[in-house]
């Protein structure tokens, strides 16, 4: 197989990691609004905890994503 | 892999919209990737070093200088009935200090400084990369690797400083039964070691992919354009997705300042109160 498209197939099959990311952070804003429901007071006060859960799983989702980038446009 | 290949090779539908774009006399810089290029403005070598001040320089300063004239002039007046510049200024004073006070307590307040001019920074410019034909400084790895290194390195020295050799009781947390302890112990290590490559490497990727989203996306249009008639609805759909996909990136680029400056706060916090 020639390199190149080695690489094209590699950015494809990166990107099924971010399938968990989606997943992972599909959990993250349920589950957090399913609690907001149940009591809304409490809600405004867990808003930074809630950017904190998404910023670490979306890190992992877009680390899939670079290496996608770099297969299509570095290596 | 060969290194024959061009040094930025692009996938087909986007080189379709080089060559349409390209007929329109102007000669833009169509491949996603170009926008980032780094280019000199005033070559400068000093000792084999090149120290020459490049676009990217630019908008640093531009940055630096947009914000403190901001802060500087919408202060200035200090009425006591703020006006919306005032208001402006002291709304982001507030949100960062409540951000600090949240995560580190009163203590960590005397970092207060710091993390406002890296919230700051890390807005204005991303902010400044919305413009077209503006170059994004929190594009490239390195800038956004030297930004989390300083906080890292405020950590780990402010950390020692202040807790002498209590600071490593971080990777020990309390009541982990004996027989765990080397396993949790590596775990921890790791998790604090991919710290600045996973800070800079969030911002630094999300910057990149919306930039060369939006950029696929208006190539798009002009090479469905290309295309005549049959091309016009789905040129319009494009043309939405576009407008959309920039209103996302000017949420993008407030959350991940935002985001910078929380995870800033919370690893003060491990510095200043290092016992879980």
């Amino acid at each position: 197989m020639e390199a190149q498209a080695a690489a094209y197939l590699g950015a494809g099959i990166a990107c099924v990691g971010m399938a968990g990311a989606g997943i992972g952070l599909g959990h993250i804003f349920g589950n957090f609004l399913a609690g907001a429901l149940r009591n809304p007071s409490a809600a405004d006060g867990q808003f930074g905890r809630l950017i904190f859960g998404f910023a670490v799983t979306e890190a992992l989702g877009i680390f899939s994503l670079l290496v996608a980038l770099l297969l299509l446009f570095a290596v | 892999m060969s290194c024959e290949r061009k040094v930025w090779p692009v996938p087909n539908e986007v080189s379709v919209s080089i060559e349409t774009a390209n007929l329109g006399g102007r000669s833009l810089a169509n491949d996603p990737i170009s926008q980032f290029k780094i280019s000199e403005i005033l070559p400068l070598e000093i000792g084999g070093l090149n120290l020459s001040f490049t676009n990217s320089a630019l908008f640093m300063t531009v940055t630096v200088a947009t914000t403190c004239a901001f802060l500087l002039l919408s202060t200035g007046g200090r009425g006591l009935i703020p006006g919306r510049m005032q208001s402006l200024a002291e709304m982001s004073y507030e949100f960062v200090a409540n951000m600090l006070r949240d995560a580190a307590g009163r203590e960590g307040m005397k970092f207060f400084p710091l993390v406002f001019s890296l919230f700051m920074f890390v807005l204005i410019a991303n902010l400044f990369g919305m413009f077209p034909y503006f170059f994004t400084v929190t594009s490239h790895l390195i800038v956004t690797f030297a930004l989390a290194m300083v906080v890292i390195l405020t950590v780990i020295i402010y950390g020692f400083y202040k807790n002498g050799m209590k600071f490593l009781g971080l990777f020990v947390p309390d009541g982990v039964p004996g027989i765990l302890v080397p396993l949790v112990v590596m775990i921890e290590v790791i998790s604090f070691l991919s710290r600045p490559i996973s800070l800079s490497v969030r911002l630094f990727a999300n910057m990149l992919a919306g930039h060369i989203t939006l950029k696929v996306f208006a190539g798009f249009v002009v090479s469905l354009l290309g295309l005549g008639v049959v091309g016009a609805l789905p040129a319009i759909l494009a043309f939405g997705m576009t407008i959309a996909i920039t209103a996302l990136e000017f949420l993008v680029a407030f959350l991940q300042a935002y985001v910078f400056a929380v995870l800033t706060c919370m690893y003060l916090n491990d510095a200043i109160h290092p016992s879980h």
